[in-house]
């Protein structure tokens, strides 16, 4: 699968790929009209949330952002509402949302590579039952595990805010659950392309496992654990489902995503405070995302299947 | 717990983890004899095996169980919970909602990928045009829920219109439309919603596979006299048939798990309501815990056979 995915990539990178007659045939003025319409209809709809972000929130509620063409007013004044306001108060979990990603993405990042290092290199008995069960894990969604695996954290004393760290270690524990078993999968394909000549060599000059994995593997390793980090950070960060059962909602704990969420049900038509609420919460997966895409794309195709 | 609280916390938590993990690999550093591998293995591998028992295996098969069991999850009520799920009416309703979700989600949004990429490919601006439609994708759910119900905004007729659609209805001399109200269409209008998310990952997994296809199979095509349209039916769709299968079944698992949409937008009503949002209003709301297992088991059984065949797909594609 991830070959698959390699290959089609730098295949995606070559700008003057060898096939494509089909376009050269289709190209008609038709054709790039419905292009551009496509991508109009695709666009549209988040130009007008962005333009409205900005607009005074007596114009937001009396005219259609459009009409800013003819009657341009700006403000930051949503903004600052949203950001800092006591009855919204998104900075707050706008922290919450940055404290929950950066665990949830780290941690099982390096259990997955440990672990998909020793599926690929290390010989131990029952190695190949264990990665297929891994491998078949993946098949469960999250919706099953979840009234179980509450009440486990409930009965550990790990949830509610008196528990240690907060209450984040449900949140940060959960997502590092649901993401090993795609993580592992992912990374044991990359690292068993690895020539096993490479690891012999290192062996027979008296390196240990802990030194091959760290000194070899890890720099070989980066591109793909860079790829599936991007993917675990955006899934994580735009999560609703975990954060809403494993952070019960609390104001502590709960990342944008909850709280925008919220606005969206008890403050419905309070435009002027959600489409400002919305761009605070897509500023960070826009940036990672327009930043990184290269990586993202490859993770994207098997990731997809997670959770 | 203030903001420099939470990230003393998170350094806590991350320099905890880094420690325990460094003070393994130190101590089974050293080991070189046969048992001293094993716990070497051991060491990389059972903290993986430990979490992924304890919080995937454990829990869904605890919910197997649950799904057997009554509201409160005291009683052994056989299949009265999968029962209900097939009789109650407003239960029927979800299952209808998610068939029309799941049919029509993954097919609509691979079209217009499919439409998309073919139009655009080796285009000027091809890259920028492809950048407009993948967007959406690293946006959350939550999010392109806010982007479409402000474009949904309903006004009567008269006023002032801020929607987009609704200005649009009123600009062609229709009266205002309550998108997310007048049932049945709303669950189309949620859908629209799901498309303009997955559209831009099909068009970006189909794009790369129609450059995939080498020039002189199309070339000689050509030469043979085929049209456009022909080229791409005959020639376009059977290359990249197995990159539509995993486009296609991809995006109904994803369809099938996500509730987000349903619930930022309508909370389930008006008739809204999907098997994911479901399971959650059951599992947290109502706190009927056997409905709520036997609806997630549910999505389990419906997910299951499509992920394997996702799965066996996409090795073929590699082996190719």
């Amino acid at each position: 699968m991830t070959t698959a995915i390699t290959d089609v990539e730098a295949t995606v990178a070559q700008q003057e790929s060898l096939s494509g007659n089909a376009h050269k045939a289709l190209t008609s003025p038709w054709a790039s009209i419905a292009a551009i319409l496509i991508a109009f209809l695709w666009t549209i709809p988040t130009i007008g949330l962005f333009v409205t972000s900005f607009r005074p929130e007596g114009d937001i509620k009396t005219s259609g952002w459009w009409t800013i063409f003819t009657n341009p007013s700006f403000t930051l004044d949503n903004y600052d509402e949203v950001l800092h306001g006591t009855d919204t108060n998104l900075a707050t979990y706008f922290v919450n949302s940055i404290v929950i990603t950066i665990p949830s993405v780290l941690i099982p990042v390096s259990i997955a590579t440990m672990a998909a290092y020793a599926f690929a290199w290390m010989k131990f008995p029952g190695r190949d039952f264990l990665f297929v069960a891994v491998f078949a894990l993946q098949i469960v969604p999250i919706q099953v595990t979840m009234i179980p695996l509450l009440s486990l954290y409930v009965d550990q004393g790990l949830a509610g805010s008196d528990a240690p760290g907060g209450g984040f270690y449900t949140i940060w524990l959960s997502h590092s659950i649901f993401a090993l078993p795609l993580a592992i999968y992912l990374l044991h394909n990359f690292m068993s392309q690895i020539p096993g000549e490479l690891i012999e060599s290192a062996r027979v000059d008296g390196a240990g496992h802990v030194q091959i994995f760290s000194r070899i593997m890890l720099p070989l390793m980066a591109p793909a654990i860079a790829a599936f980090g991007i993917f675990q950070f955006l899934w994580v960060w735009n999560d609703l489902l975990v954060a809403l059962v494993f952070g019960g909602g609390s104001p502590d704990v709960s990342p944008l995503t909850v709280r925008l969420a919220e606005l969206s049900g008890t403050r419905g038509q309070d435009w002027y405070l959600l489409s400002a609420g919305a761009f605070v919460s897509l500023v960070v997966p826009l940036i990672v995302f327009l930043s990184l895409q290269r990586y993202f794309v490859r993770g994207l195709l098997a990731g997809s299947v997670k959770g | 717990m203030s903001a420099g609280e939470k990230f003393v916390q998170m350094f806590i938590a991350i320099g905890l983890f880094f420690g325990v993990v460094a003070v393994i690999l130190l101590l089974t550093q050293r080991l070189r004899s046969r048992t001293g591998e094993l716990i070497q293995s051991a060491a990389f591998v059972l903290p993986a095996i430990l979490l992924i028992a304890l919080g995937l295996l454990y829990p869904a098969i605890d919910t197997i169980y649950q799904s057997f069991r009554n509201a409160a999850g005291n009683e052994f009520i056989g299949l009265d919970n999968y029962q209900k799920i097939f009789t109650d009416s407003a239960l029927i309703q979800v299952l209808i909602n998610t068939a029309i979700w799941v049919i029509v989600v993954p097919t609509v949004s691979t079209a217009i990928g499919l439409i998309y990429a073919v139009l655009i490919d080796r285009a000027k601006f091809e890259k920028f045009a492809k950048a407009l439609i993948f967007l959406p994708m690293a946006i959350s759910l939550v999010g392109a829920s806010i982007i479409w119900k402000f474009v949904y905004d309903y006004r009567q007729t008269s006023d002032d219109q801020i929607g987009i659609a609704n200005a649009f209805l009123k600009l062609l001399g229709f009266d205002t439309y309550r998108f997310l109200q007048e049932q049945p269409w709303n669950t189309f209008f949620l859908i629209v919603i799901m498309i303009w998310v997955q559209a831009g990952f099909a068009m970006t997994i189909l794009s790369a596979s129609i450059k995939a296809i080498p020039d002189d199979i199309t070339e000689a095509a050509r030469l043979d006299g085929a049209g456009p349209l022909q080229l791409f039916r005959q020639i376009t769709i059977p290359s990249i048939r197995p990159s539509l299968i995993v486009v296609l079944t991809t995006i109904s698992i994803t369809t099938l798990k996500a509730f987000d949409v349903v619930r930022t937008t309508t909370g389930g009503n008006f008739d809204t309501s999907v098997l994911a949002y479901e399971f959650y209003v059951q599992s947290f709301r109502s706190f009927d815990q056997g409905l709520g297992a036997a609806l997630a088991v549910l999505i389990f059984v419906l997910v299951m056979p499509i992920v394997i065949y996702n799965v066996r797909q996409m090795r073929k594609l590699e082996a190719r």
